[in-house]
């Protein structure tokens, strides 16, 4: 079995977010995890190829860099690709979805990949292939490895696949034919008492997709408009008053930028473990413009900018956090009759 | 409306009003070009985004 096995700057040796940047470099053989992936597939499989890209790169360029990871596949020959296992990292887990997905239809060969649910990678592309539940905690490498060597050897033998319990991956939401013993509405029944009763109970159906947002109608004049700034960069004044957290953040503040022309970086720190910091340190307003939104103000290209930025992280955060911080945001942005938002994130 | 570099996963949830970013590290800024070229960046892209806010259509 010859196998072609990505992976992030991180896992592929050359460093930490620093590294983030670094386009595709390949590598002959197997490299970190790939070693321990190629020993689990045992003495017929070799890792030929490594692929390594950093998390930046791979997001920003996209296309160019499925294009580049085609064609070392190609030259390959590959029987398999594999891509991470990238457990919470949210950039190398919509990379590893992406070139996965790519090689899964352009290729035709088997393709398995490892995140944890929370990674928007997983929510994008579970659908469209077998995605190993990795979990977020790196130590379970091995286990993780299993799993997703076990998978793909049922892949590439083109066996069939048990249920996503069963083989241990993330729900691709499609719906088998099955005789049980029970009907639906015994089952409905049992289920809701359970429900009722706080007991656990486990849905056979669950949504996989984002309801759609209706869109508000456009500002009709923005030179009366009053705008408002939020992040998720974690951006919040030195001292992280608020205690905000760098990652699974349940908090937001709001921050005065009153009489402000320009965010200064002594003033300020990044609470947000997910990307280098170095850049908004320099000039925070290169991830909250308040000096570009200062002149439009001046130039009364728009009305009024609020007198204080809201921010929180955004980092590793479930939607059970985010969803109520971006309504507790919606309401204030409201009550102080704020008519549009500004959101800039990383 | 959102200015972020990572479209995909603003897609993905549903955000209706989007503009590219220059980078993950520096969303509204550009660290490889002088002060002056990146103030000039960044009102660009401010201004994509006011754009952004009057559209009607996604």
């Amino acid at each position: 079995m010859r196998v072609v096995h990505f992976l992030n700057q991180f896992f592929g040796g050359l460093g930490g977010e620093e590294q983030a940047g670094a386009g595709l470099e390949v590598r002959a053989g197997a490299v970190g995890p790939g070693k321990l992936l190629e020993q689990l597939l045992g003495p017929d499989a070799t890792v030929i190829t490594t692929l390594i890209c950093g998390d930046n790169y791979a997001v920003e360029n996209q296309d160019a860099l499925i294009d580049l990871a085609l064609g070392k596949i190609r030259d390959a020959r590959a029987d398999l690709f594999v891509a991470g296992p990238c457990f919470l990292a949210g950039r190398y887990g919509m990379a590893a979805g992406a070139l996965c997905a790519a090689v899964q239809s352009k290729l035709g060969i088997a393709v398995i990949t490892a995140m944890a649910r929370e990674n928007p990678g997983a929510d994008l592309y579970r659908e469209f292939m077998y995605i190993v539940d990795s979990g977020e905690n790196a130590a379970k490498m091995r286990v993780v490895l299993m799993r997703m060597v076990m998978l793909a050897g049922k892949l590439v033998r083109k066996e069939s696949i048990g249920s996503p319990r069963d083989e241990g991956y993330l729900a691709r939401g499609l719906i088998r034919d099955q005789f049980v013993e029970r009907t639906a509405g015994e089952r409905l029944v049992d289920m809701v008492l359970a429900k009722v009763k706080g007991e656990p109970f486990e849905s056979e159906m669950l949504p996989t997709t984002f309801a759609p947002i209706p869109m508000p109608p456009g500002v009709k004049d923005l030179k009366k408009a009053r705008l408002m700034l939020i992040t998720d960069g974690g951006l919040v004044p030195k001292g992280n008053p608020d205690k905000i957290q760098g990652s699974v953040a349940t908090r937001w503040g709001s921050y005065s930028i009153k009489d402000c022309t320009d965010l200064q970086g002594a003033d300020y720190e990044i609470s947000h473990g997910g990307y280098d910091p170095q850049f908004i340190r320099q000039d925070p307003d290169r991830l909250v413009p308040l000096d570009v939104m200062r002149e439009l103000e001046k130039e009364g290209a728009i009305g009024e900018l609020h007198d204080e930025f809201l921010s929180t992280s955004g980092l590793a955060n479930p939607l059970s956090n985010t969803r109520r911080m971006g309504r507790e945001m919606a309401d204030k942005a409201k009550r102080l009759g704020i008519d549009a938002v500004i959101l800039t994130s990383t | 409306m959102q200015i972020t570099a990572a479209l995909p996963i603003a897609k993905m949830v549903g955000a209706n009003r989007t503009v590219l970013g220059n980078g993950i590290v520096h969303v509204v800024g550009d660290a490889t070009v002088s002060a002056e070229d990146e103030k000039k960046v960044r009102r660009q892209l401010v201004e994509k985004a006011l754009e952004a806010l009057r559209a009607e259509k996604p």
